[in-house]
């Protein structure tokens, strides 16, 4: 087991894959949670709402851990982390950063339910393999927050899928927008398996599996459930079609979203808030 | 048994009779007592109202949610806002076993919200401009809703009375939440601190409307005395307003900061706080969906209930 920093400083080679990691890890959830916490009073009914916040608030509370896992590794921070890097400092998947659709969070949104419903049950199954893989990562502490994380991903897990279920197997209008969305995820879905330049670096030194098979996992579990809503979907339709974002690709969307998300921080970075 | 059909042979009038016993001996009416319909009406008005005015109320912190300045405030803030839409759900279906007798349902106090005829509170129709008024609103709007909430913490109508109880142990939080934002900010720098005194000034006169007109002279109509005579309620709308002065006025001051009324004292004779009056036309207007962001919050409710037309349509024929 690799120890804690503040025991012992990190082996040298181990803390490139590492904080790669990590930064990727943290910036999904955070990203991801803002979008949901933009959905804010707009869901399709106050159930939802009161459901789909409690769920942004667990993916911001994960994130913060993450972001604390980085700066126990002195990178800094977990306000300036979250809050000070510039766009092609994130490591995000470019899916978690597209805007919920047309118009703004306080006046004129009309958002996709479909596109929520199908980006966010995709990626907590894709996170919740991550994370059960973690659980045994070399490095303890994230292995720990691993745990924990785990915990709250069953419930979104389950949410989400009956979501999808439930509007997939609704036919008519529900199914045309649902597939549409479901093109949209999967065409930048790549995008969120892929684990970065150090993804090798990552699996030799135990943090996490291996990329591919992290991704043939997902495939393995999605696929009777695509079975059950009669949707054809191969490992071809996997891509990463806007960019990747674990290099530093990303959109438009992602710089209006980190100049809303830290317009009060950015007042004065110093002060106590 | 036999009680149920002696009941059912009662007139109006002795139902209505024995009815005011109960609530005077202060037991609790429930969903399914019968109850006299000026009753079932005010608790509908009053429980929909509330109901409305915490999913309504939760759009003016919406805007301070992703911009909170820190990983902490944003979850504070998350946290607080999911439970202001958890308090409108409660209340909501409390409000719908009592409209189910009327063949009313959640759809209709939606219609009702969009068209005007369901109001939502004064405060949740003004601006939020600036971070400092993020914490303003959960220190003093929550702590003024904390103060009119336990005053029917015993309230005749069971469902209603329980379900306060859970709202208001979270309003606690909130306050508590709105506080150390404000404490933060007035313990800042001179921009901070300016923030907190602008959103004082700014929200002032809308916290003493909060609690509504003293007595029906100056609006015309007031509920008060109907909610105190089937004991929904204790105090009077000016009882609680001087509660909160009590309460707040103290820990405004020693923040450092004013409050925008230069009258404000407390008689120390009379034993109350004199202040100047709010301008109550503008309260009847602001109710009336013309305060400075009414049309904006109904049309982002709106356009949000359009736009998931269809996942309702859905869900319906799924069911």
């Amino acid at each position: 087991m690799t120890e804690p920093a503040g025991n012992m400083p990190i082996d040298a080679k181990i803390k490139p894959p590492m904080t790669s990691l990590l930064y990727q890890l943290a910036d999904d959830d955070f990203i991801l949670a803002y979008r949901g916490s933009e959905w804010l009073g707009l869901a399709p009914h106050i159930e939802e709402d009161v459901a789909f916040s409690s769920i942004s608030q667990d993916t911001m509370g994960h994130a913060a851990m993450f972001y604390q896992l980085l700066a126990d590794l002195g990178e800094g921070n977990v306000d300036s982390l979250a809050h000070a890097r510039k766009t092609s400092e994130r490591r995000n998947a470019v899916l978690l950063e597209l805007v919920n659709g047309p118009g703004h969070y306080l006046s004129s949104a009309q958002y996709d339910w479909a596109f929520a419903v199908v980006r966010n049950y995709f990626y907590t199954q894709a996170k919740k393999i991550r994370m059960d893989s973690l659980k045994n990562s070399s490095y303890q502490p994230l292995a720990e927050v691993a745990l924990k994380v785990n915990m709250e991903l069953y419930y979104h897990l389950l949410h989400w899928k009956t979501w999808f279920i439930q509007l997939m197997q609704a036919g008519g209008e529900a199914r045309t927008r649902m597939e549409a969305a479901i093109g949209r995820v999967l065409a930048d879905f790549e995008g969120v398996l892929n684990l970065g330049p150090l993804a090798k670096e990552m699996a030799e030194h135990g943090l996490i599996e291996k990329e591919e098979v992290l991704k043939q996992r997902w495939l393995f579990i999605m696929k009777p459930v695509f079975e059950t809503v009669k949707l054809a979907v191969s490992e071809a339709d996997l891509a990463m079609k806007t960019g990747n974002g674990r290099i530093g690709e990303h959109t438009a969307d992602l710089d209006d979203a980190l100049s809303t998300l830290s317009e009060v921080y950015n007042i004065n970075p110093a002060a106590s808030w | 048994m036999s009680e149920a059909l002696f009941f059912q042979e009662m007139t109006e009038e002795q139902k209505y009779g024995q009815f005011m016993k109960r609530i005077n001996a202060g037991e609790k009416i429930e969903a399914d007592d019968w109850m006299p319909e000026d009753y079932r009406m005010t608790l509908i008005k009053l429980i929909s109202m509330h109901g409305i005015s915490e999913i309504m109320g939760a759009l003016p912190e919406k805007e301070w949610v992703p911009k909170a300045p820190s990983l902490k405030r944003k979850l504070g803030i998350m946290a607080k806002v999911q439970d202001e839409m958890g308090h409108g759900q409660l209340l909501l279906r409390v409000a719908e076993d009592l409209m189910k007798p009327l063949g009313k349902t959640r759809e209709d106090i939606m219609q009702d919200l969009f068209s005007g005829r369901l109001k939502f509170h004064n405060v949740f129709h003004m601006e939020a401009p600036t971070w400092g008024d993020a914490g303003l609103i959960g220190w003093l709007v929550d702590g003024a809703a904390i103060i009119t909430q336990t005053n029917m913490l015993n309230a005749s109508y069971g469902p209603y009375a329980r379900a306060l109880k859970r709202i208001c142990a979270e309003e606690v939080f909130h306050a508590q939440h709105g506080e150390a934002i404000i404490m933060a900010l007035a313990e800042g720098t001179g921009e901070q601190r300016a923030m907190v005194q602008d959103a004082v000034n700014r929200w002032w006169e809308a916290l003493l409307m909060f609690f509504g007109p003293g007595d029906a002279s100056t609006t015309g109509t007031s509920k008060q005395d109907t909610t105190i005579k089937y004991r929904i309620r204790t105090k009077t709308n000016e009882d609680l307003r001087q509660d909160f002065f009590t309460k707040y006025i103290p820990r405004v001051l020693s923040l450092g900061l004013t409050l925008p009324d230069e009258t404000m004292h407390f008689d120390q004779e009379r034993e109350l706080w004199v202040y100047k009056q709010p301008d109550w036309n503008r309260f009847k207007d602001i109710i009336k969906n013309n305060g400075p962001k009414s049309q904006e919050r109904l049309g982002l409710r709106r356009t949000a209930y359009d736009t998931n037309k269809w996942v309702r349509e859905a869900l319906n024929t799924a069911n």
